[in-house]
């Protein structure tokens, strides 16, 4: 218990270091929200006054600690470009991403546990380079690139799919899942390559281990011993490196939403830091931010519940 | 070793993926998702566009400020007369106007059965109403100031009765930019409301727009039932989803990619309508010399950059001002610095500048034509000694620091017309204007457009035009380069689609072949 009020602590301090970070960046960079919003050709009066409406014209930590006040209250602001509730934009955006991480969170815990079993336990040798050579590969290939090549494979060479053509879940439920389907592999795959390699490891090392031993010249089977004895202990490394690859799924879909036009929070985020619009930055920011500190210490949690050894303090 | 082997494989694995891709593509023909997904969109009439940015400044019409925006809303607004594809003025919401022999009072006639999009009747009053909130609240300069020289608007009976304090042969141009709404409606900037052909219908953010015919409409009105515009990450994917199949109509391609389509759509090739140039800044030392910018533009081959950016598409200017104007455009102007690197370093030597000097170039880095042609103008200005440098900057740091503070010593942008008339090309560069970005100062200059400002007649008015552009052209104010070259690609059944001598595309012209 005091150990969630801690990390509850670390969350918060995290979130307010991470929107002053970002608030202090729109300072130092560049560019007005007022361009994007007006053009070049508005006369200086019109800035000027819409500056003022924007409350723009006023001191750096003023506008903060109001942006500050009515976050903490909910208030997300309204963006600059769009002229609507942040709040309502994230509703409408939030969904897309998330069921984009989820789906790639499950293809990975889907592919890699069974596969790095696999490669752990190969008995011959051929089996064992195959595996290895395969993994090699796929973990060096960025995820945007597998989704370039997929975009340009399925999309454009078998015609399975038309990129860009994302369906909102809204309209779909179906279409949308399997448009998302080649996304969330893209960003799956270097990660189950890392998983399977890491689980072989983990496995191969485990299984040196006198108490294998033991357990053979008790006379078990192979394959009992692999499930009860040897996995129990191997994926503990792997159950935390899962958890953690959730927060940077996370981030690793900012890029793929771009490969494959999906109008989840990444996108939004990107345009509105060209178009200045700092109340949708700010808070698709600190939403990651979020998101990545609290999957860390779910990770945490999860770490003592596999291996009752370790003490949080 | 054992990595050095793996990296061969997958180089190698990845270029059989990668030449396996070109075979299919160059062999594969429309694909079969295309004849489905299109058959049934000309069952019902409609069409899906694909554009390359979102329209996320707002939709007020006098609040939109992105040329993307304007292009879209073109279809949903209009002005008491709207310009038609030749660059004409024809009646919209109004159906007659005349101007007096002074050029001062402008009359108009409001057209009978005018109907909203949202169903009221249009008025007198909803004009007056209109003239005013566009004169009190446009993000245009110049149709503010224009607005701002009327002594007096009032309705009579039907009729609109506008009076200037001082003619302006302009002003019918600066009329169609004020765009008819209804009276104290404020919710444009999500839920737009005018006479246009279509009528708007819903915005999902960075997902699509979408317009219906407005049924009420008193002319022909649109043909098709309705128009989805879809909103591409950039360029490059709308142009995959393009070549797919999943869209009817896609404006602003390269020449390469028009070249590059392979599923049958028609290519129809027309011009940007902005003035493309190497703008310098006066106020940086070598360029206050006419001599150095006249050397600049010796050096620099346009042709050359034409061919190699562009496949030789594009027209070449030399002033600032763009075909679409015929009675301005002398193309004259575009030859009057031809190739001449010999004649580049005398002119450099006699500035004194023999050895050449540095500069740099900043471009905008989200135009790719602007950064090609940048690339393209570095290599040719080695051959004369100037070393110039490309630096690249996001679109709004281009605003704030280029275009607003000045800070800059060249930059390749383009410029375009706001109002469909060529003040909106040539105020910038008299000497007082907020807009004169590179600190050009010609009192002959100022005087020429001061006299095409106060002339009332279109002959005379021209003439100052077309001297304004002539000494443009002779103190080589900057490296005119050209006009784009504006590649649509276009699904063989829809007919009927005209390039505007502005950046607007007209919706209600398209209609699938029978």
């Amino acid at each position: 218990m005091k150990y969630a009020a801690k990390k509850l602590c670390t969350l918060i301090i995290t979130l307010f270091i991470v929107s002053l970070l970002a608030f202090l960046a729109f300072q130092v960079i560049p560019g007005d929200p007022t361009t994007q919003m007006l053009g070049t050709e508005a006369t200086e009066e019109a800035r000027a006054a819409l500056r003022a409406e924007l409350g723009l014209d006023r001191p750096v930590h003023i506008r903060y600690f109001e942006w500050l006040s009515g976050f903490v209250r909910g208030d997300f602001g309204t963006s600059y470009s769009y002229r609507i509730p942040v709040s309502d934009m994230l509703a409408d955006k939030l969904p897309i991403t998330f069921i984009l991480t989820i789906m790639s969170f499950a293809f990975t815990v889907i592919l890699s546990i069974p596969l790095g079993i696999l490669a752990g336990s190969a008995r011959s040798k051929v089996m064992d380079v195959i595996i290895t050579v395969i993994d090699q590969i796929t973990m060096s290939i960025p995820a945007f690139f597998i989704g370039i090549l997929a975009c340009f494979i399925f999309g454009n060479i078998f015609a399975l799919f038309v990129p860009g053509d994302f369906v909102s879940y809204k309209e779909s439920w179906g279409a949308c899942l399997g448009y998302m389907v080649l996304p969330a592999l893209s960003i799956a795959i270097p990660r189950v390559a890392m998983t399977v390699r890491m689980l072989r490891s983990s496995i191969l090392s485990e299984s040196d281990k006198d108490y294998v031993r033991t357990a053979h010249s008790r006379g078990n089977h192979r394959r009992a011993i692999m499930v009860r004895h040897v996995l129990k202990n191997a994926l503990i490394p792997v159950i935390t490196f899962l958890a953690v690859s959730a927060a940077e799924i996370m981030t690793g879909s900012i890029i793929i939403e771009q490969v494959f036009t999906i109008p989840g929070i990444s996108r939004l985020l990107l345009t509105s830091i060209s178009g200045r619009d700092f109340p949708v930055v700010q808070a698709i920011v600190v939403i990651i931010a979020a998101w990545i500190v609290i999957v860390n210490f779910v990770a945490d949690l999860l770490y003592q519940l596999v291996d009752p050894r370790i003490r949080l303090k | 070793m054992k990595k050095r082997i793996l990296a061969v494989f997958l180089a190698l694995a990845s270029l059989m993926c990668l030449l396996g891709g070109c075979g299919g593509a160059t062999t594969k023909n429309p694909n079969t998702s295309d004849e489905t997904t299109n058959s049934s969109r000309v069952e019902l009439n409609e069409i899906t566009v694909g554009i390359a940015q979102d329209l996320d400044d707002s939709l007020d019409p006098y609040q939109m400020a992105d040329a993307g925006t304007r292009e879209v809303l073109f279809n949903v607004f209009e002005g008491l007369v709207k310009p038609d594809s030749d660059g004409n003025y024809v009646c919209a919401v109004a159906s007659d106007y005349n101007v007096s022999d002074d050029g001062l009072v402008y009359t108009f006639t409001l057209r009978d059965g005018v109907v909203f999009h949202n169903g009221a009747a249009c008025t007198t009053d909803d004009v007056l109403y209109s003239f005013e909130t566009c004169a009190a609240t446009s993000v245009t300069a110049a149709v503010v100031s224009a607005l701002s020289a009327i002594s007096e608007i009032k309705a009579e009976g039907s009729n609109i009765v506008i009076t200037l304090t001082t003619p302006n042969p302009d002003f019918i141009s600066y009329v169609s930019s004020v765009y008819i709404v209804p009276k104290d409606y404020t919710g444009h900037a999500t839920q737009p409301v005018g006479t246009g052909p279509f009528k708007f219908v819903s915005h999902s953010i960075q997902e699509n727009f979408i317009i219906e015919r407005h049924d009420a409409y008193y002319g022909d009105g649109a043909k098709l039932s309705k128009v989805t515009y879809k909103v591409y990450e950039d360029i490059t994917a709308l142009y995959t989803a393009l070549n797919s199949g999943a869209l009817d109509l896609a404006a602003h391609i390269s020449a390469d990619q028009a070249a590059a389509l392979t599923n049958g759509y028609n290519i129809l090739e027309g011009t940007m309508n902005l003035v493309q140039a190497l703008y310098l800044n006066h106020s940086f030392a070598p360029f206050s010399d006419v001599r150095v910018r006249q050397a600049l533009c010796y050096a620099i081959d346009v042709d050359g950059i034409l061919d190699i950016t562009a496949d030789g598409h594009g027209t070449k200017l030399g002033s600032s001002m763009y075909p679409a104007f015929g009675k301005y455009f002398d193309p004259a102007l575009a030859e009057a610095y031809p190739h001449n690197v010999e004649k580049a370093k005398q002119l450099l030597s006699e500035a004194g500048y023999p050895n050449g000097f540095t500069f740099t170039i900043t471009v905008p880095s989200n135009y790719t034509p602007h950064v090609d042609t940048a690339i393209v103008m570095v290599e040719q200005l080695k051959k004369v000694g100037i070393t110039a440098e490309i630096n690249q900057v996001d679109w709004n740091t281009w605003v704030e620091d280029t275009y607003g503070k000045r800070n800059f010593e060249g930059t390749v942008c383009g410029f375009d017309a706001s109002t469909l008339n060529a003040s909106a090309l040539l105020a910038r560069w008299v000497s007082t204007s907020s807009k004169n970005m590179i600190n050009f100062a010609s009192e002959e200059y100022d005087q020429a457009f001061a006299a095409a400002q106060s002339a009332t007649d279109e002959a005379e008015q021209t003439k100052y035009y077309k001297q304004c552009l002539q000494i443009l052209s002779d103190t080589a104010a900057n490296v005119y380069t050209q006009d784009l070259a504006d590649f649509v690609a276009i699904n063989p059944k829809l007919e009927g689609f005209k390039f505007y001598p502005m950046y607007v595309m007209d919706m209600s012209l398209l209609s699938y072949t029978k």
